[in-house]
Order: structure tokens, then C-alpha cells, then sequence
């Protein structure tokens, strides 16, 4: 038997029980929407990537990191005594800040040219519920290296659930283990960051992506309502399938460039008794949410200061609950007056978060 | 099987030796890239991954550890320390001899222990047995006898170095 004709007997036996020939010809048909706004559908991608870096550079830190009292330790040991684990970690911290960026890349992309709209709603949802597990996944993970920063970010950051009334402090508490950061904190964190997030996280974006490869690609409404014969597209294989993977390896060249150019810093280990450090900020993908709050607190002043706090909070989320519901108010009608003021929602959105960002960093002590 | 996709199909036109030759090179390119790119990644990841035993190794290359107040051992008893990365025994017998031997068995690596009673040094997982003078493989499966230090016992302090 030549080599040729033992593939071929070992592929056949293979695909009589797992119908690979099926998955081929499901490959072979699927195509991807040619237009000026092609280059937006990369990004949800990029963003698959970076989870793959997220996921295989954490286990890596995971053969060094302890978490509990030596937290602080086996960080600084990993940073400074074993070899590349600067870059591990730094490449780790790296990608985490680059998978928000193309998260949020992806969702404006998807929100503008309305993707969300039937048939793909559970599209739309799964991603925003992946949108927040990933905030859980940077908060938590901040926490590790126990340095000052990242203690002072998740007291902080633990007083806004602490703001809701009668429940708050009690969630806070079982959060935190305890009612102050200490290393019941770090503990709970790290089952959370790297056992209970990535359980939840992991069947949700395989959902995701399921959904993806049932729908297909959304067309703009612009492409949409051109006849079918004007309509252009590319097969996914190979052709979309070879653009995705030279984005994956520009996003690597990123990645690499930054975590090497710029190391992940560690700062003095925390401690309970210490002031908080000057010019101490969220992370940028948390500063518009918490300048948010922090406005919305100033509109309540006087009396209504406390009421103002929860006040923020409540309205903070009704913008969430409104954003996470525009596929219900922003149907596929024929009428475009709807679509158009979503369209305005977006760009509110954007502006909003474009404006108390740079306010936040703007006003940093 | 027998299919192709659409963008090979196109390109079965293209025999010219030139093509085929500029095709030949971007492939033998696109590989070399590639395996720079594996070993890019894979050499930080390997280093970092094998750091515990080059540490281990600096630990080895020690030539000497000092027991501070071991000359207070009483006779018929043993003191385990590490000798850079692997444990090993200090002996004071009966006779006052000082001995100092590695307490990794030659068999498969398990530690042993000194049985004053016995007057023997024995191995717990396959039942190895050496001669706690010498280090000598007395019996059991054990091929090669334990390896001894020389012992220098001072005023406030044993040292144990490489023989």
C-alpha cells in the first residue's frame, strides 16, 4: 500500500463514523459577505485569539502562581527568577487588555451594522454575557499579583456592589471573603478566575460560535437591500479562513511586540496598613463605567448625596438593560426611523464612553 | 475526495516552470517562517517550563555544606540534611566514627534511612540494604553503592563536603 492509499483508508474509516465529510461540505459552503465592511468581521476573531492566548499563557502561570498569603511571592518569583516568566506574564496581562479592545471592536461592529437582529438575537446576548464574564475575568484576575495596585483597584471596585441597598454589603462580604482584601480575597479570586469563570465562559462562546457557523454572517442593512445578483461574497475556505488566520498572526506580532517592549510591571507588595498610591486608577476599560457612577453621584448632591450613589447605579443599568434589549426595540422593520435611533444609541454610547474616559484620566491625583 | 476547492481548480492552468518555481520558493518560505515562528515560541515556553531543574542544577553544584552544632549529634543517631538539591545523611556511630553518605538510594531514587539497631542503612520501598560504614550495597536490589562525603567535624560545626 502506498502512503496516498493508507490516508485514504484511515480518512474513510474515520469519516464513516464521524461524518468529517459532511463538516467538509458544510466548510465548502459556507461563504462570508464581501463589502466596505468586510474588515469589521475579523474582529470577533482577533478576539477568539487572544481567549487562546488568555487560556494557554494562564496555564502557564498557573505551573508557578500560589495563591493565598504567598500570592505576592510566587508572582515576584515568576517575574524575576524564572526564565521568559516576565514575558509569560507580561504577554498574559497584554492580550487581556487586547481581547477587551476587540471585544469592544467587535460589539460596536456588530451593533452598527445590526446584527443583532433576526434571526441572530441569541447571537447578540450571548455576546454581551460574554462581554461581562470577561470584566469578571479582568477583575479578578487584577487581584492576583497582590501588589498595592491591585489591592487598592479591587477594594474599590467591591464598594459599588456594596452600594446596593440591604443585599449589597452582604454580596460584597461573600466577594471579598471577609469585610476587608486580605488573602481569603486572592483565594476565592483564583478558584473564581480560573475555575468557575472559564466553566461558564467556555460553553457559552462554543454557543457563540455555533451560532456564527447556523446564521452566518450579518450584512449591513446597506448590503441587505441591494438585489441578491449585486451582492458579493468570498468562500470561508480557504479564502476567509487564510485572511482570519493573517489576522491571528498580526495580532501574535502585537502581542509579542508589546509584551516585550513594554513589561507588565509589578508594584511593592500590598500592605493592609499602607495609603493607597498616588495617581492609583481602574484599568481603562473600567474607567468609563466608574466615571460614570462617579457623575451620575454628583448630579445627587446635599442630601440626596447617599440616594445619589444608588441613584448612579440604577441608571448605570437601565443603560446596560436598554443596550443588551436593542434587538426588541430594533427589529428588522422595513420602516428605517427605528433603526436610525438605535443607530443614535450607538453613538451616544460610544460618545459616552469616549467622554468619561478621558474625564477619568483627565481628573487622576 | 476527489473534489477541489474552487481556488486550486483555477490554478491547475498555471504549469509554467516559472510559476511553479516561484510557488516551490514561497512555499520553503512560508515554512521557514514558520518553523521560526514554533521556535520562537517554544524556546521561551521550554526555558521557563525547565527552570526548577536548572535551579536545581546551580543547587548541585554545591561543594560543601556546613551543619552548624552537629558535632552535639550523640552517638547511634543520624542527622538528614540537604546536600544541594538531594537529601543525605550524617552518621555519628557508636564507635565515634563520623560518617556521611547520600540518602538516595541507588536502586530507584527512594531516600533511605539509618537503622541504628540493625546497623544498617535500608531502603523502604524494594528493601535495598547498605553498610552504613562504607555505603556499600549489602543486598536487595541496589547496584551500586551509596556515595560518601568526607566529614570534618570542628569546635562549633560539622562540614560535609565532596569527597
Amino acid at each position: 500500500m502506498t502512503t496516498k492509499s493508507i490516508a485514504n483508508t484511515v480518512y474513510s474509516w474515520v469519516d464513516e463514523r464521524l461524518g468529517l465529510g459532511e463538516l467538509a461540505k458544510f466548510a465548502r459552503k459556507k461563504t462570508v459577505p464581501v463589502h466596505k465592511q468586510s474588515f469589521w468581521y475579523y474582529w470577533g476573531g482577533i478576539s477568539l485569539f487572544l481567549f487562546l492566548v488568555q487560556c494557554f499563557t494562564g496555564v502557564l502561570l498557573l505551573v508557578y502562581y500560589r495563591p493565598g498569603a504567598d500570592a505576592y511571592e510566587s508572582v515576584r518569583q515568576i517575574t524575576f527568577t524564572m526564565h521568559f516568566g516576565w514575558l509569560i506574564r507580561s504577554a498574559h496581562a497584554w492580550s487581556a487588555n487586547l481581547m477587551m479592545l476587540s471585544v469592544l471592536v467587535h460589539m460596536f461592529s456588530v451593533f452598527f451594522m445590526k446584527a443583532y437582529r433576526s434571526p441572530r438575537e441569541f447571537g447578540w446576548f450571548s455576546g454581551m454575557m460574554l462581554l461581562a464574564l470577561a470584566s469578571v475575568f479582568g477583575f479578578s484576575g487584577y487581584l492576583l499579583p497582590m501588589d498595592e495596585l491591585s489591592f487598592f483597584a479591587t477594594k474599590v471596585g467591591l464598594e459599588i456592589p456594596a452600594a446596593i441597598p440591604v443585599i449589597g454589603p452582604i454580596i460584597a462580604n461573600l466577594l471579598r471573603g471577609g469585610p476587608d482584601v486580605s488573602e481569603f480575597t486572592v483565594q476565592r479570586f483564583f478558584a473564581l478566575h480560573v475555575v468557575v469563570l472559564p466553566a461558564v465562559f467556555i460553553p457559552l462562546l462554543a454557543f457563540h460560535l455555533w451560532l456564527v457557523q447556523k446564521h452566518g454572517n450579518a450584512a449591513p442593512p446597506s448590503e441587505e437591500a441591494k438585489p441578491a445578483s449585486q451582492r458579493k461574497s468570498m468562500p470561508f475556505m480557504p479564502n476567509f479562513l487564510v485572511k482570519d488566520l493573517a489576522m491571528w498572526i498580526i495580532s501574535l506580532n502585537v502581542l509579542a511586540l508589546l509584551a516585550s517592549i513594554f513589561p507588565w510591571q509589578l508594584g511593592k507588595q500590598y500592605d493592609a496598613l499602607a495609603p493607597a498610591p498616588l495617581g492609583i486608577h481602574p484599568e481603562w476599560y473600567f474607567m468609563a463605567p466608574f466615571e460614570m457612577l462617579k457623575l451620575l453621584g454628583l448630579v445627587f448632591s446635599g442630601k440626596l448625596a447617599a440616594l445619589g450613589e444608588i441613584a448612579g447605579i440604577l441608571i448605570f443599568t437601565l443603560g446596560i438593560v436598554l443596550w443588551l434589549l436593542i434587538p426588541f426595540y430594533d427589529p428588522n422593520l422595513e420602516s428605517g426611523r427605528r433603526g436610525r435611533r438605535a443607530h443614535y444609541f450607538g453613538l451616544f454610547a460610544i460618545f459616552a464612553l469616549l467622554v468619561t474616559t478621558a474625564i477619568g484620566y483627565w481628573t487622576i491625583r | 475526495m476527489t473534489e477541489q476547492f474552487p481556488i486550486e481548480a483555477n490554478e491547475v492552468h498555471e504549469v509554467e516552470p516559472v510559476e511553479t518555481g516561484r510557488r516551490a520558493f514561497l512555499g520553503v518560505a512560508a515554512g521557514v517562517a514558520g518553523l521560526c515562528y514554533v521556535g520562537a515560541l517554544a524556546y521561551p515556553i521550554y526555558r521557563y517550563l525547565d527552570s526548577p531543574s536548572e535551579m536545581a542544577l546551580g543547587a548541585a553544584a554545591v561543594t560543601e555544606v556546613t551543619l552548624k552544632d552537629a558535632q552535639k549529634l550523640p552517638t547511634g543517631s543520624v542527622l538528614m540534611f540537604k546536600f544541594g538539591s538531594s537529601p543525605a545523611m550524617l552518621i555519628h556511630h557508636t564507635d565515634g566514627r563520623w560518617i556521611s553518605l547520600t540518602a538516595v538510594c541507588t536502586h530507584l531514587g527512594c531516600t533511605v534511612q539509618y537503622e541504628p539497631d540493625a546497623d544498617r542503612i535500608h531502603c523502604a520501598c524494594h528493601g535495598g540494604v547498605y553498610n552504613p560504614y562504607t555505603g556499600a550495597n549489602v543486598s536487595g536490589p541496589p547496584p551500586k553503592p551509596l556515595k560518601a562525603y568526607k566529614v570534618t567535624v570542628g569546635a562549633a560545626d560539622v562540614t560535609v563536603s565532596r569527597a
